[in-house]
């Protein structure tokens, strides 16, 4: 079991053609995804990198069967993107993109809220992946290995040191997913924690959160009222300034709210085991799960 | 993007929204001709991008243009301290004179973004002028707020609650619906992320006025606003931070020693987290993109050598798909090409990690090498000078 991807999971490239999306594209399939069509308007017909290419989703749909996308386009054209492969009936959709305005993404978020069939994970993210069997996203499939650790984050190359450490501590990974560093995303951590608390794979989960809004506390609130597996969290920034926006869209303390040590507070009130240090996220995890 | 208060005025009342006349000048003589042709009594403001500007003297009130030069003379190229600009203010170099207005009632009237319930969220107040976040965290029930529809759009009826609301008499009510609207359009016209009018005044007329506007935008949304992209003021940033949007670094300074480049905005932060539990502080923020390339590298050193109080540089690199022996080649000949003059730790985790080690111990280059994070972060701040 794994959560949201597995080796069945059927995936259209939106962008595919394009510089990142041929080199991303090239490197899921070597991780061993099933990559099934790509969708580029304007290049329907032709064949890339092995891969159907057609001129809409809907097509691409129809002809392979895929249930799951991955969007590559330019941050002008991804709300778009995003919608159109909603309304073809994607159930997963996985947005790369980094810098879409903020009003398309309120946009595309209350859109699918209404439709209610398809998730949306990131955009700003490295994408999802089920180690050995299915990678949609940018993340480095060779420090992934098979295991019993899910990870939720909101980073991208921190959730890599992190995974990292999990894999060298000789643990492993059921999931690992990157939802992403804007402000609006299509999946925060409590939309996704159910699912690896359901996942019979998944021993414990590791969280990894960032300053700004207040997704972390969210989480804190569902996870004491509804999770059993144990979980440790890091908060990135404790030493961020406030009003200023560190990297990502998102990550920014606003009129004094959104601050790593309220993060962390509520964390550990809901039984959160949270670190400090991110160096100690892999021998807190198999602390916990009781590996060393 | 911060954006001027004159400027942000200047975009309400293209939507409608009623602000007090006012021009904004940049010399004495310029003022004094600014009050001459608005005449009566005038307001001098100093154009920062900080608030607090009436606590630091940045906000005076004039009875005709002598007055009003005099103000300027004292604010124009001096700095202005207020409580969110730090010890050393900003200089200012422009100021907004408007029209005084007889002021009956100051109310709070703000739009934001929900980031949790992915809505636009009005937010208005009959405590107006006070700090905002002083009325959520002690009074919130004076605090109205209400999303505005993401399907509809803003309604009517969304205006006449808040403004009955805010115990507005009802012909003042039909120029607040109006006004709302004006904002709701700026915002979304404009792409912003914030606007906000603190203080909403009402006049003993009866008349409602943005007293003062703040609109920051998105910065994801400029790329389809090229007028607006022009309104950034580039004095009102740390110019090493200026600097490193040149050449396409995410940088940004802060007060501490040790300098740190990183590859991603989250391990970015760690980076900076991990030094601060070390025992130093970091110097700043550096995200030198996700490949690491060599020109970045070297362009990122060139931008921490500048900040006078680095005393010792972390590169903390995550190799992934971009292998860390490629990152270890980069990060020697931006080190050879920049001539490092302060102590160098280097950490590269991640795919080949360990022949980068190798190729960096090879390269006879003085600097240290790490393996893992808080290893690094000790000796990092050994280098430095040890901790505060």
């Amino acid at each position: 079991m794994s959560v949201l991807v597995d080796a069945g999971t059927r995936v259209l490239v939106q962008g595919m053609t394009g510089s990142e999306g041929s080199f991303h594209t090239e490197q899921m399939i070597a991780a061993g995804t099933r990559v099934v069509a790509g969708v580029t308007p304007g290049k329907g017909g032709t064949v890339h990198l092995g891969v159907p290419v057609f001129h809409t989703v809907a097509e691409a749909v129809c002809q392979t069967g895929a249930n799951a996308s991955v969007v590559f386009v330019p941050s002008r054209f991804a709300a778009d993107a995003v919608l159109e492969a909603a309304e073809a009936g994607i159930p997963l959709v996985v947005a790369i993109t980094e810098g879409i305005p903020v009003l398309d993404m309120l946009r595309v978020q209350n859109a699918l809220a209404r439709d209610g069939r398809t998730r949306l994970i990131g955009p700003n993210c490295p994408g999802i992946i089920t180690p050995g069997r299915c990678k949609i996203g940018i993340m480095p499939a060779e420090i992934h290995v098979p295991g019993t650790i899910g990870v939720i984050s909101s980073s991208g190359t921190l959730t890599y040191e992190a995974v990292d450490q999990i894999s060298r501590i000789g643990m492993g990974q059921s999931t690992c997913i990157g939802i992403g560093g804007d402000p609006i995303i299509g999946s925060p951590f409590t939309s996704l924690l159910p699912l690896f608390e359901a996942d019979p794979q998944t021993e414990a989960v590791v969280l990894i959160g960032e300053i700004g809004g207040t997704a972390e506390e969210e989480a804190a609130a569902y996870v004491r009222e509804h999770m059993r597996k144990p979980v440790v969290a890091f908060i990135a920034g404790a030493t961020a300034p406030p009003g200023r926006r560190m990297g990502h869209a998102g990550a920014i303390i606003s009129g004094g709210k959104g601050t790593a040590a309220e993060k962390k507070q509520a964390l550990t009130e809901a039984g959160i085991t949270v670190v400090d240090s991110p160096a100690e996220i892999g021998v807190s995890v198999s602390r916990l799960v009781g590996r060393s | 993007m911060n954006i001027h208060e004159y400027q942000a005025k200047e975009l309400l009342a293209r939507f409608g929204v009623p602000v007090p006349e006012g021009r904004v000048a940049e010399t004495v003589e310029d003022v004094r001709e600014a009050a001459r042709a608005l005449g009566g009594g005038v307001v001098v403001k100093a154009q920062i991008h900080a608030g607090g500007r009436g606590k630091g003297g940045g906000i005076k009130l004039a009875d005709g243009p002598d007055a009003a030069a005099d103000h300027a003379a004292a604010m124009l190229g001096k700095p202005l301290v207020t409580p969110q600009t730090g010890a050393r203010g900003r200089i200012v170099r422009k100021v907004y004179v408007t029209r005084a207005l007889n002021i009956d009632h100051e109310y709070y009237l703000g739009l934001l973004i929900d980031r949790a319930a992915s809505k636009l969220l009005v937010m208005a107040s009959a405590e107006g002028g006070v700090e905002i976040e002083k009325v959520a965290a002690e009074t919130p029930e004076k605090l109205l707020k209400l999303h505005v529809d993401p399907i509809a759009g803003y309604l009517p009826w969304a205006g006449r609650r808040l403004g009955y609301g805010l115990g507005l008499a009802p012909a003042e009510v039909n120029a607040f619906v109006k006004l709302l609207g004006g904002l709701i359009k700026c915002f979304e016209r404009c792409d912003a992320s914030l606007v906000e009018i603190n203080p909403l005044v009402r006049t003993p007329q009866g008349e409602l006025f943005a007293l003062d506007a703040k609109i920051n935008l998105d910065d994801n949304g400029l790329g389809r606003h090229a007028d607006l992209a022009e309104l950034r003021d580039l004095h009102e940033e740390e110019p090493l931070e200026v600097e490193a949007s040149r050449v396409g670094l995410n940088y940004i300074k802060l007060d501490g020693t040790v300098g740190c480049m990183v590859n991603g905005a989250g391990l970015a932060m760690a980076t900076m987290d991990i030094i601060d539990l070390a025992g130093a502080r970091p110097a700043n923020f550096l995200d030198v993109g996700g490949g690491a390339s060599k020109e970045a590298v070297t362009k990122a050193f060139q931008i921490l050598l500048k900040d006078p109080d680095v005393r010792a540089v972390l590169v903390n690199i995550f190799g992934g798909i971009v292998r860390c022996d490629r990152v270890a080649e980069g990060v020697i000949a931006a080190a050879r090409e920049v001539a490092l003059d302060v102590p160098l730790v280097v950490r590269l985790q991640g795919t080949n990690a360990k022949q980068a080690r190798a190729l960096l111990e090879q390269s006879k280059l003085p600097l240290e090498v790490a393996e893992e994070l808080d290893e690094a972060a000790r000796k990092v701040v050994a280098a430095a000078g040890g901790t505060r």
